[in-house]
């Protein structure tokens, strides 16, 4: 809603600034957006009035004009604007003059011709986008007067940002209203009469639906002039609040609009047949906007319509057909109360806003209809002339307006604050609201311009509203408190992500919607069922599926910081991934990581090495230690079929790890592959709590067993068999070296394994440990047919 | 006893030139060894008339025990020069980088909300989650946001196959635990959220962090209290203006816009309120009984005003050389 706050002075004029009153305005709950002045400083500039215009004698398109600009002599001023003619009013900038932008107005020599001032268009003023020529001023305007005053220029131009509950502050009377209520100062409505009728004719109103449309004001006002000129002050008015001049009918229409908030429509009598029939649509019937759109109306559609047609689409927009034109010599006006409930979701179906359709599906002031025909009517006979109908007044069942029990001490409770009974009646008063009491409680009947005041809480609102946000108090939590639990077993996201970034991963945080050609590519052959739930209405035509890995994103990352010369990267990120689950949704939260480049930052003394797999595993036997983790192979689509891992926890899959498949490598035009993984998040952040083992104080022994093996046998396989194997002395079985080449057949390889033996109760001896050593060799002989290398 | 002086004087002289401890050696053995000048004379002792061998012994082992400390002093000369000379051979460039990992980083964002959380938690809110694709009851209908009311268009909202949205914020979170916990009830429920919406102070999708706390008489003046306290210890600093301005948002009444000062001006920070009694009754919570407050706040913004980020599509760009500045 935007006003000129000259207008709004004219209705309630409190003793203070603009800026105050903005700061008033915003700190009751009407957010001032903007206050801009209605034109940017300028001085010096009169009204004057061009008596000669000559020819320039040294250039075809200047003219020396004799200008009276009230100064008690004649000023010759060169003039290059070519509508510069003999009787015209324009602004005229004396010597002196400061114009926007700081230009100084000087007596000047223009192609060896003095000028003693200048005249200036639109533009220059910087009142307007207008520099094709002089501004022309009202005929009426006093010679020599200032501008500024003629134009009423010093004036704001103040924005509210209204929220959708005040629908009654989209009129100057309801800010006034407001404005009224916050400072105290005097309201001074606009006085509303009902006019002479001098004419009988009437248009008969038929309401068939009484509920969707409980009250239709309509009068036809015979013998008008359509051409009459709207009245600069209004028209001043209805421009400041952004709607554009039209012609008087529908700029009084619209003015009452801004005035009262009620919104109203004209039509010309001439072109409608019988009554006017307030009806739903019916099948197959189609309706042109003023907007030029053309519907195919539907049943749930409410119209006005007359015995033949339909005329506009109730509470949104008029039809093209009947409305106002430069012929129009009789107008019928209707200003109605729509229910909000049967204009709400319209606007959104039919894909544009309408000023009437935004207030009616928030609610208009029923108990207004009828003096805003009054207030049109009076403004038309005034402007255009004619002669008033009867006034029509069709009322059904109005909105219910039921007195609402206000508490003192429950508003006490919810605001936290101290304030006795009369203080509160003194609110009400401000507000104007109708109360009566009952012992200390009050029963307030919430005005029938106001929508959002129903409950007890409503008024609470108003309440602080009034007494001031600013003036509640703000105390430290005084409230007792007990210990939040914190659960020792229980890691949190942050945790693991910490655990990760010492390991040298940067986290990075990717949209959960990704685009369907990277699932398509990275999941290649899924059916509908498991495919990516799609966005209906995507932000863009990449981002239109809810990601089902968190690899996408990833990969995206990697190409934005590679395309950026950066040529290692480790990212992850923790998040939910979306998938159907039967007729419902699963979004599971997931951690996800992509290492591309090498194994460390480039440094000296240390060679380079890409980054593979079992770096990357370090780290996710990092997150999960204490507990370990195992990795068998595993078939995940969009891995490398040799290099891809299930990540199993206590035996159960948590998730994925290997090396991007060859073909992805390609479709994301990447150097070389990364690394990735995918953990499910909610099998990470629980641990056992640690129970601590006596430490044996007798002597640990070491032995190193060396099998060869075939190469299809995995380390995995042959660790866990000795570790099932193995009898309670062994404190420890590790990989600590893998061998190929030389020594060995072809098709064969080497597990270097170190064996750590130690008793609790007694020092072995070497018996011990050669039995044990042989055990060992002899499951690891038997399950795999490994021999010991020479 | 001139030959005693001769003796002393010359194995002084020995040991100081010798160059390393096997010179050392050499020497102390032509002195001191069995065969050694000392030893020579100490054994003719016995050739002077006994009247004298007292004060003969008592030089000569005087003299004994003179060298053997010039030795000893030698010795340990010898072995500081050695080390000298080790360390020296030794020394490191220090200057050099320090070697292996890299250093990772948290996202910004993520250290808001840990930072959020941690504030929170020290006044006793507990850390909730729900789901990001969401029905329309808990998004909206629970939150006392019926279809077709005009708050709707508050929120652009993305629709997903299969009827649901997702969540245009993370009040539904509330619905959900007030749902299945009874009142007192005291949390907050960070994470993502979509509107439709994209340009230097948007992105499709963000974050906010929900507070919710309702017991018998948690006030307006409370949420006054928790939520100015928690800016200024955000932000570390006791002087931040904080306004709380009338505003509408369907689920709470009375509502407040929370706006923090900023230069010459304000800062819109959050939405808050005192929770509609319809949203407690949509819960089975009975108004009458429990009342509370709501706030939802923007900690992406947050985030830039605290470390001075000027566009909020940096934050889902994940450009390394940004994201390690917060490292």
């Amino acid at each position: 809603m935007r006003f000129s706050e000259r207008w709004l002075r004219t209705l309630v004029d409190p003793p203070i600034d603009t800026a105050a009153l903005c700061e008033r305005l915003t700190m009751a709950g009407l957010e001032v957006e903007e206050a801009v002045p209605a034109a940017p400083p300028f001085s010096g500039v009169v009204v004057g009035r061009i008596d000669k215009a000559e020819p320039h004698p040294n250039a075809d398109r200047l003219r020396l004009c004799a200008v009276d600009a009230g100064t008690g002599a004649v000023l010759q001023i060169v003039c290059g604007a070519p509508n510069a003619g003999v009787g015209m009013k324009v602004p005229c900038a004396l010597i002196g003059a400061k114009l926007p932008g700081g230009f100084a107005v000087s007596k000047a020599a223009v192609r060896g011709v003095e000028s003693n001032g200048m005249l200036c268009s639109a533009k220059e003023l910087g009142i307007g986008d207008d520099a094709s020529g002089l501004l022309a001023l009202p005929e009426d305007a006093l010679i020599g007067a200032s501008v500024r005053d003629t134009l009423s220029l010093d004036d704001t131009l103040i924005t509210l940002k209204l929220t959708p509950n005040r629908t009654d502050c989209l009129s100057m009377l309801g800010i006034a209203r407001e404005v009224a209520a916050i400072t105290g100062a005097p309201l001074f409505p606009p006085g509303i009469f009902a006019v002479p009728v001098g004419v009988a004719t009437r248009r008969r109103v038929v309401v068939e639906d009484s509920g969707a449309c409980p009250r239709f004001a309509s009068r036809t006002i015979e013998g008008i002039d359509s051409g009459a000129p709207t009245p600069g002050w209004m028209k001043e008015r209805i421009e400041r609040s952004g709607i554009r001049s039209i012609s008087p009918v529908v700029d009084i229409t619209n003015y009452v609009m801004l005035e009262l908030g009620q919104p109203m429509h004209a039509y010309d009598d001439r072109l409608l047949d019988g009554a006017i029939v307030v009806r739903f649509a019916r099948a197959g019937e189609t309706l042109t906007l003023l907007n030029e759109q053309t519907l195919a109306l539907e049943p749930d559609m409410l119209l006005v319509a007359d015995e033949k047609k339909p005329l506009g689409l109730a509470g949104i927009m008029g039809g093209v057909h009947s409305g106002i034109n430069d012929a129009t010599t009789t107008v019928f006006l209707e200003a109605a109360y729509w229910n909000p409930a049967i204009i709400q979701g319209k606007s959104r179906r039919l894909g544009f806003a309408s000023d009437a359709g935004y207030r009616f599906e928030r609610g208009v002031d029923f108990d207004g209809c009828a003096r805003a025909v009054e207030r049109a009517t009076q403004l038309i006979l005034d402007v255009c002339g004619g002669r008033a109908g009867p006034l029509d007044d069709e009322c059904g069942e109005f909105p219910r307006r039921d007195p609402v029990r206000v508490r003192p001490p429950r508003v006490a409770r919810l605001l936290g604050i101290a304030l006795s009974a009369d203080a509160i009646g003194g609110l009400f008063d401000r507000l104007r609201l109708t109360y009566r009491r009952e012992s200390d409680d009050f029963l307030v009947t919430p005005p029938t311009f106001r929508f959002d005041l129903a409950i007890e809480e409503d008024f609470v609102e108003e309440i602080a509203r009034l007494y001031g946000y600013a003036a509640i108090p703000a105390p430290p939590s005084a409230h007792v408190q007990s210990m939040l639990p914190d659960a020792e077993a229980a890691l949190s996201v942050n945790g693991l992500k910490r655990k990760l970034v010492a390991r040298d991963w940067q986290e990075a945080i990717t949209f959960s919607f990704v685009n369907s050609a990277w699932e398509a590519a990275l999941f290649p052959d899924r059916d509908a069922e498991s495919a990516a739930i799609a966005v209906l209405n995507p932000i863009a035509s990449h981002l239109d599926v809810m990601r089902t890995t968190m690899a996408g994103g990833l990969i995206e990352v990697l190409r934005t910081n590679l395309a950026r010369r950066q040529d290692r990267v480790r990212v992850f990120e923790a998040g939910r991934c979306f998938q159907r689950a039967g007729a419902g949704y699963d979004q599971p939260l997931r951690l996800g990581g992509l290492a591309f480049g090498d194994a460390e930052p480039e440094q000296w003394g240390m060679a380079k090495r890409a980054a593979d797999l079992f770096d990357i595993k370090s780290d996710l036997e990092a997150l999960v230690a204490p507990r370990s983790l195992a990795t068998v192979p595993g078939d995940h689509p969009a891995l490398h079929p040799g290099r891809a891992a299930t990540v199993l926890l206590d035996g159960r899959s948590i998730g994925w790890l290997g090396e991007l498949h060859p073909r992805l490598v390609k479709h994301f035009d990447l150097s070389r592959a990364p690394i990735l993984f995918e953990l499910d998040l909610a099998r990470l952040t629980s641990r056992p709590l640690p129970t601590a083992r006596p430490i044996s104080k007798l002597p640990v022994v070491r032995r190193d067993l060396a099998l060869v093996v075939d190469e299809g046998v995995t380390v995995g396989d042959v660790l866990a068999a000795l570790e099932a194997a193995k009898p309670p002395s062994v404190e420890a079985l590790r990989l600590f070296d893998l061998y190929r080449g030389p020594g060995l057949l072809q098709g064969k390889k080497s597990f270097a394994i170190l064996v750590l033996m130690q008793d609790t109760e007694r020092t072995l001896t070497d018996a011990d440990i050669d039995a044990t050593v042989a055990e060992l060799l002899r499951v690891a002989k038997d399950r795999f047919g490994a021999t010991l290398r020479q | 006893m001139d030959e005693l002086d001769r003796i002393v004087t010359a194995a002084l002289a020995e040991f100081a030139a010798a160059a390393d401890p096997a010179a050392l050696e050499n020497s102390k053995a032509g002195y001191l060894g069995k065969a050694g000048a000392l030893t020579v004379l100490l054994k003719s002792l016995g050739k002077l008339p006994a009247a004298d061998r007292p004060a003969a012994g008592a030089a000569i082992n005087e003299a004994k025990v003179k060298l053997e400390s010039a030795l000893a002093a030698r010795r340990d000369a010898l072995a500081d020069a050695k080390l000298e000379r080790q360390l020296a051979s030794e020394a490191l460039d220090v200057s050099l980088p320090g070697r292996g990992r890299g250093i990772g980083g948290l996202h910004p964002i993520t250290q808001t909300l840990e930072r959020i959380e941690t504030l929170f938690r020290s006044l006793g809110f507990e850390v909730a989650d729900g789901p990001e694709i969401e029905d329309d009851f808990h998004n909206f209908t629970a939150l006392n946001t019926p279809e077709d009311h005009p708050a709707r268009s508050m929120h652009d909202t993305f629709y997903v196959e299969g009827g649901h949205v997702l969540r245009t914020h993370t009040s539904p979170i509330q619905v959900r635990y007030m749902e299945t916990h009874a009142p007192p009830i005291k949390i907050i429920a960070p994470g993502r959220v979509y509107r439709v919406d994209s340009d230097a102070t948007h992105s499709p999708m963000f974050h906010q962090v929900e507070g919710l706390w309702i017991g018998e008489d948690v006030s307006f003046a409370d949420l006054k209290g928790v939520f100015t306290e928690f800016l200024r210890n955000f932000f570390e600093r006791d002087d931040l203006e904080v306004r709380f301005r009338p505003s509408f948002f369907p689920f709470t009444e009375p509502s407040a816009e929370i706006d923090m000062s900023f230069g010459d001006g304000w800062l819109e920070i959050a939405g808050s309120g005192q929770v509609h009694p319809n949203v407690l009754k949509a819960v089975g919570i009975d108004p009458e009984k429990y009342q509370g407050f709501a706030f939802g706040m923007g900690p992406d913004r947050l985030t830039m005003l605290r470390y001075g980020v000027n566009d909020l599509r940096l934050f889902y760009e994940n450009d390394l050389r940004f994201l390690r500045q917060f490292a």
